[in-house]
């Protein structure tokens, strides 16, 4: 990917990248189009913590969870989020160290993607318990109960992953920051402005000790937060893969998980990217060519996914367990077979529309390949986390799991906070990344 | 500013604040104090240790029969009711009706205040009013008098009846029993060796089912089987352990009964399975047994003693008792004298009857031409809504009487609490009308039985019943019924029985009962209109579907459930649901099948005529799932195709091996006995404090009962057959559960329990998701918690009332393991075998669950671990379950090839 066509627009100079970045956040009037979806967003989150402050009052029965299906939206909901909030990561960390300079123009608001993402996920595995309240007996601190938490248990494993995941996304992301913030303190007029870009900035004055110190962690924290793009949704398939449910208990997990979020997470991405660049007129920095291989990734990732597909049919079938085969004839001819259609649709036909490179170049079809692709993932949870619980080894305890209206008030106030924390962000910070842009204008000859 | 004066606390009164809050801080220093007074025994009670149970033995009565049970009492509370061991009408077990009357003493819904009209009054005034009446009556000799009753063998009351009767010549008493069961008769199936069941549910309806259950399965053991024939209309619990069982209309038993009767004496019918059966029947002459359903009608259930008369059974298997029961006057001749407007005060002791009578006999009607109507029951229901007045009856826990056992075994009913809403009972009112001799229970009891010295009365409550008091038994000519002259009747029938949960709707009000799946269909909270698969399929009709049921001109709506099983063009409906004024527990609850009923037709008839109504009803049954489909967690074998040995394979495994040093505990329920009688799911309950949740919560799939009773049909549709799987936490050597919580809220404990630590739990519901054999439960709601005060009471205090959400399961009542092992630490011995038993396992009749230690190869755990018919459930998973089931064992007529 380093020849082709340009990075970004040529016209671009390292003063008009700068202003045409800042000026979403100093100069311009904040557009309508904001405003409304901003409404919009926080009034999904409202809803969220409505529904938030019903659970803790009347307790996990207002959802539609029960025995046998002990987990339902809470498990499906969170395993998407953090699949969505692994594309950030893998944009700023792999692609850097592979030094893949076309990231520089998506990273940012892609790593800011991550970290909400992560934080609507985290929030699930909180809400899901019977008693929130004593959630960090998760945790291995140092408590006068003396039980430690149970480490043979994929939860514990759960709680580090994702809050390593999220720690390390953080920092990451504020170091990338540092640069762009020292730019608005010093671009800002308004004189609140300036001083809190002054205050998050932390003294940036990019003297070249700065900028060393700067690309010394930057590649630190590159390196450290490689693995964890892999480990995090690892360790979530564990929550499944060591049980022992038909359909769960499964090696192809890990691999299948992490292909997964990596697909979901640039579906998610290019569903982002597109209504940006075209309202603050960013086509010249987020370019065609930024679209297209991300389009690949997608492809390429999602064809792991079908592999999955493939496999997970193929294992059921050939592993002659009774058990095993039947919950594969369930998932595609029982109650929930809708989903695993409509997934095989998303999934494993719509994105092989990306084999064309007409189709990669077409942006709307792109926006709707992204958004299939969301559903596909959402639904490939579902599909995942019920059909193997609903129908396991003993038929006499079969059962149904239906979302109750709080499931889903739930689920959409997640996405309402994941977008109210976006617009805040494309508000008030750079969300490209303007020093490295910068970086990116081709030498005037 | 203020003066010091009207201002400032004087400095004695500051010593005093100062020294009271040293001493309360003093006090809270260890625990939060609670807000209320404890108060402490001025004197306490000579045997009462606080924190130990005391029992006693008392006897339940049930449609008159008597229940012998013990009843466990913390400090004063009854909280949990068991058989009675010594009682030859139990042997230890109790039904779930026994076991849950314990709740119905709690229900706040209960009558509390003496009505009149319904306002408030007292019992005082009503012994007011009742003086000019029983004044007038005297003139009358009683001729306005009359006194209906549900079946009594009180001696007691009946002494109290006859003297009331002779004081009041023209008086009349009347009984009503909703469901009429024959009282005089007596089937000893410990002896039969071959029994036929001619639409009976021989285990559950019959009277003495306790004892009967266990005489039968303590012969479902190879080699030596009994063998049971059943033709029943819709799949009972009987028909579920019959080696043969078939599909039969209830209309059609008659000519079935008739062609058995040809047959044995010597016309050998067309049907070979008859055929099988009859010589199958002569070969066991004088030990083989005929029952009848109770709910087909007289003429039946004459041909059933006929037939047992032919194959010399009378005074071997069937017994009659002498003196045959009292017949009182019927409540069709009470109606004709309403009516007639003969009555002037009628008294109703317990019965309901404008809810449960002959829909033909329009007893509302009638009962509104009395002019004086009193009613003692339990609750204000149906009935006490059209009396003048209402009296609240005294639970069986808080009355002294007495009542007779199925073998007319005597008992006395002693009370273990003081009335919690001022009842009366039935001898106390009874007393009061006549107005002469002792009023109080106790002295009216003491009284029949005066002739015990008080050593033998005292004997005789201890043992809760007098030693050689059973009813002689008596011979009895049968006479032939004529025979019919039409043999089958075209078109659809209806067959009316009694509900298994609820009976005729006395125990509407009982949640445990109403959430108790009922056997095979699992149905909780409603009834239902059962039928066949073919029969649905013909008319066009699904689950849910409310159907009108119209015969003779009275119509019901039902909604529809699929019974496999069920007889064709044949549709049953359970009594006991419709209530109007059941409480708060009971009201709403299924539809009402007693307009359907009338006083020719009690059980139903033909000429049903079904019309689809385009209404749903949602049902709310625990298991959706009831076919095998070819897996073997259930299994069976014939008697001649036994596994050669016990199966308990167990893979390697990871972790290490548990050392036990003294006891292992274990558990077999062996299958071949089990019949879905639902008394261990009762006994869990109660034991356990498992909270109930509603008919929503059901329908959720959120019931909470630790111990379910799995149906695995096999087989064709139209006649499957089923295996009865009662399944709990089985106790997993190597527990999926316990690999995968977070927190270490459920481990191995040190005698092999998988321990459920409820307040370590957080409710990730992980345990659940990853227990292949789902038992596990979880509070979604914490309804437990939730209940009333006086519900709370009945609570045992030996297990935790789990709040809102954490996880919970069978815990092998781990409480009675800690109580016996603290006993026997205090006598320095191990547990002995047999001493302790889980709750399941002592309320089971059948003796289907054996608990013990693994330890001791002697142990009777042990060695049913050891036989053939032993197997693990999903055993392939490496869990290695402590609880294993054996096999249902079948011993089919060779000459009948049906499966």
């Amino acid at each position: 990917m380093g020849s082709g066509p340009p990075v970004i627009e040529p016209s671009y100079t390292v003063a008009t990248v700068t202003d045409k970045i800042s000026s979403v956040v100093l100069t311009r009037r904040t557009p309508v189009g904001w405003i409304i979806g901003f409404s919009v967003a926080l009034l999904l989150t409202m809803t969220f913590l409505t529904a938030v402050l019903t659970l803790f009052a009347a307790g996990i029965g207002i959802w539609g969870v029960n025995v046998p299906v002990a987990w339902g939206f809470a498990i499906i909901n969170f395993v998407w989020w953090i699949g969505i909030g692994h594309a950030g990561t893998l944009i700023s960390a792999i692609l850097l160290l592979m030094q893949q300079k076309w990231r520089q123009s998506i990273n940012r608001f892609a790593e800011a993607m991550t970290l909400f993402a992560v934080l609507c996920a985290a929030v699930f595995p909180l809400l899901h318990l019977g008693r929130p309240k004593f959630f960090y007996w998760l945790f291995p601190y140092p408590s006068l109960h003396g039980v430690p938490p149970q480490f043979r248990s994929p939860l514990v494993w759960d709680v580090f992953a994702v809050a390593t995941y999220f720690t390390v996304s953080l920092l990451f992301w504020y170091v990338g920051l540092l640069p762009d913030l020292a730019t608005f303190r010093d671009c800002a007029k308004r004189k609140l402005a300036k001083i809190v870009y002054g205050v998050l900035a932390m003294g940036w004055r990019g003297s070249a000790i700065h900028w060393h110190r700067y690309d010394t962690a930057y590649l630190l924290l590159a390196g450290l937060a490689t693995p964890l793009v892999v480990s995090v949704h690892t360790v979530v398939s564990f929550d499944f893969a060591t049980s022992i449910l038909p359909g769960w208990h499964t090696t192809l997990f890990p691999p299948y998980f992490v292909a997964g979020a990596i697909y979901s997470g640039f579906a998610m991405v290019l569903v982002l990217a597109i209504p940006l660049r075209a309202a603050y007129g960013l086509e010249g920095l987020i370019t065609p060519r930024h679209l297209d291989n991300m389009a690949k990734i997608m492809l390429a990732t999602g064809l792991i996914v079908d592999y999955g597909y493939v496999m997970e049919a193929f294992f059921a079938w050939y592993s002659g367990n009774e058990a095993e085969r039947f919950m594969m004839i369930n998932r595609m001819i029982g109650p929930y077979a809708p989903a695993f259609w409509a997934t095989i649709a998303c999934n494993g036909l719509a994105i092989l529309a990306l084999w064309f490179p007409r189709v990669r170049r077409n942006v709307p079809a792109l926006f709707g390949i992204a958004l299939l692709v969301l559903v596909g993932m959402w639904l490939e949870r579902f599909f995942i986390v019920l059909t193997s619980l609903h129908r396991d080894f003993l038929p006499s305890s079969w059962g149904m799991y239906y979302p109750t209206i709080w499931d889903w008030a739930t689920f959409a106030g997640t996405i309402g906070l994941f977008f109210t924390l976006l617009f805040l962000f494309i508000r008030f910070l750079p969300l490209i990344s303007m020093f490295e842009v910068r970086a990116l204008v081709e030498p005037k000859t | 500013m203020n003066t010091p004066e009207q201002d400032s606390v004087d400095r004695r009164e500051f010593l005093q604040f100062m020294a009271a809050s040293i001493a309360t801080a003093g006090l809270a220093g260890c625990a939060r104090q609670p807000e209320e007074k404890i108060v402490p025994y001025v004197r306490p009670p000579e045997i009462l240790v606080p924190g130990k149970p005391l029992v006693f033995a008392t006897v339940i009565p049930f449609c008159g029969i008597a229940a012998p049970v013990l009843v466990e009492s913390h400090e004063g509370r009854p909280t949990k009711v068991e058989g009675n061991p010594q009682h030859p009408g139990s042997l230890g077990a109790a039904d779930a009706f026994a076991q849950a009357s314990v709740l119905s003493l709690y229900d706040p819904d209960r009558a509390q205040v003496v009505a009149s009209s319904g306002n408030i009054s007292t019992w005082s005034t009503f012994l007011a009013q009742l003086v000019p009446l029983m004044a007038q009556q005297r003139v009358t000799r009683g001729a306005g008098l009359r006194i209906l009753t549900e079946s009594v063998t009180s001696p007691t009351l009946l002494r109290q009846l006859d003297d009331l009767l002779r004081e009041f010549p023209d008086a009349r008493w009347h009984a009503h029993e909703p469901v009429r069961r024959p009282q005089d008769i007596l089937y000893r199936v410990d002896r039969a060796d071959v029994i036929l069941t001619i639409d009976s549910d021989l285990f559950s309806c019959d009277p003495g089912n306790a004892r009967t259950l266990a005489d039968f399965a303590a012969r479902r053991v190879p080699p030596r089987m009994n063998r049971l024939y059943a033709i029943e209309s819709t799949f009972s619990g009987t028909g579920a352990a019959a080696d043969h069982r078939r599909p039969g209309r209830a209309c059609d038993m008659e000519s079935f009964a008739w062609q058995v009767l040809d047959g044995i004496e010597g016309k050998p019918p067309d049907d070979p399975w008859i055929a099988a059966l009859v010589r199958d029947l002569l070969a066991h002459r004088g030990s083989s047994l005929v029952v009848t359903g109770h709910h087909l009608p007289p003429t039946v259930l004459q041909m059933g003693l006929a037939i047992n008369q032919a194959l010399d059974n009378v005074g071997r298997t069937v017994v009659f008792t002498d003196p045959p029961p009292p017949h009182p006057s019927d409540i069709e001749s009470l109606v004709q004298e309403m009516n007639a407007s003969r009555v002037h005060f009628l008294l109703i002791l317990g019965a309901n009857p404008v809810y449960t009578a002959p829909a033909d006999l329009h007893f509302t009607r009638a009962l509104d031409k009395v002019l004086f109507k009193a009613h003692l029951s339990l609750y204000e229901d149906e009935t006490s809504e059209r009396c003048d007045w209402h009296i609240p009856e005294a639970h069986p826990l808080e009355s002294w009487s007495d009542a007779r056992a199925c073998d007319g075994t005597v008992s006395i009913v002693q009370p273990l609490i003081a009335p919690l809403y001022g009842g009366r009972t039935a001898h106390e009112l009874i007393a009061a009308l006549v107005g002469k001799g002792p009023q109080r229970s106790y002295d009216l009891v003491r009284a029949t039985w005066r002739n015990l010295s008080d050593t033998e009365w005292e004997t005789a409550l201890h043992d809760g019943f007098i030693k050689g008091s059973a009813l002689p038994p008596a011979s009895k000519t049968i006479d032939r019924p004529p025979r019919p002259a039409t043999t089958s009747a075209d078109g659809m029938e209806i067959v009316i029985r009694p509900d298994p949960s609820v009976w005729d709707g006395r125990f509407a009000n009982n949640a445990w009962l109403q959430e108790l799946p009922k056997p095979l269909s699992h149905l909780t909270w409603d009834n239902a209109a059962l039928l066949s698969p073919r029969t649905a399929a013909r008319l066009d009709l699904k689950n849910e579907d409310v159907i009108e049921l119209r015969t003779r001109g009275r119509s019901v709506q039902a909604p529809v459930w699929i019974m496999p099983g069920n007889a064709d063009d044949s549709i049953t409906v359970h009594l006991g649901y419709g209530r109007t004024r059941a409480g708060r527990v009971g009201t709403g609850a299924g539809f009402n099948a007693y307009p359907l009923r009338t006083s020719d037709a009690l059980g139903g008839g033909t000429g049903l005529v079904i019309r689809k109504t385009g209404l749903r009803r949602r049902l709310a049954s625990t298991q959706s799932h009831h076919r095998l489909d070819g897996r073997d967690h259930a299994r069976r074998a014939t008697i001649d195709k036994l596994p050669p040995e016990s199966e308990l394979k167990s893979h390697p495994s990871l972790y290490p091996e548990f050392p036990y040093k003294d006891y292992a505990w274990g558990m077999t329920i062996d299958l071949s006995r089990c019949t879905g009688c639902n008394a261990c799911v009762v006994a869990c309950q109660a034991e356990n404090n498992v909270p109930v949740v509603g008919k929503d919560e059901v329908l959720r799939g959120r019931e909470m009962h630790w111990l379910r009773i799995d149906t695995c049909f096999s087989g064709p549709a139209e006649d499957p057959d089923a295996i009865l799987q009662p399944m709990l936490c089985v106790h997993c050597e190597k527990a999926p559960c316990e690999v995968v919580c977070p927190v270490n809220a459920t481990v191995h404990d040190g005698e092999g329990l998988n321990a459920m630590i409820y307040n370590r739990c957080v409710g990730t519901r992980y345990c659940s998701n990853n227990c292949p054999y789902k038992v596990r439960r979880f509070n979604f709601f914490g309804t437990a918690q939730q209940v009333s005060p006086v519900q709370q009471l009945q609570y045992n205090p030996d297990v935790t009332v789990r709040g809102r959400g954490v996880m919970e399961k069978c815990t092998y009542c781990v409480q009675r393991i800690s109580a016996s092992r603290i006993q026997t630490k205090k006598e320095d011995r191990l547990i002995r075998d047999g001493e302790l038993l889980t709750a399941c396992q002592q309320a089971c009749p059948a003796g289907a669950i054996v608990f013990g230690n693994l330890n001791d190869p002697t142990s009777r755990v042990s060695q049913l671990k050891r036989d053939p018919r032993n197997y693990a459930v999903l055993a392939d998973l490496n869990t290695r379950p402590r609880t294993t089931h054996l096999l249902k064992v079948r011993n089919p007529n060779p000459e009948i090839s049906d499966g």
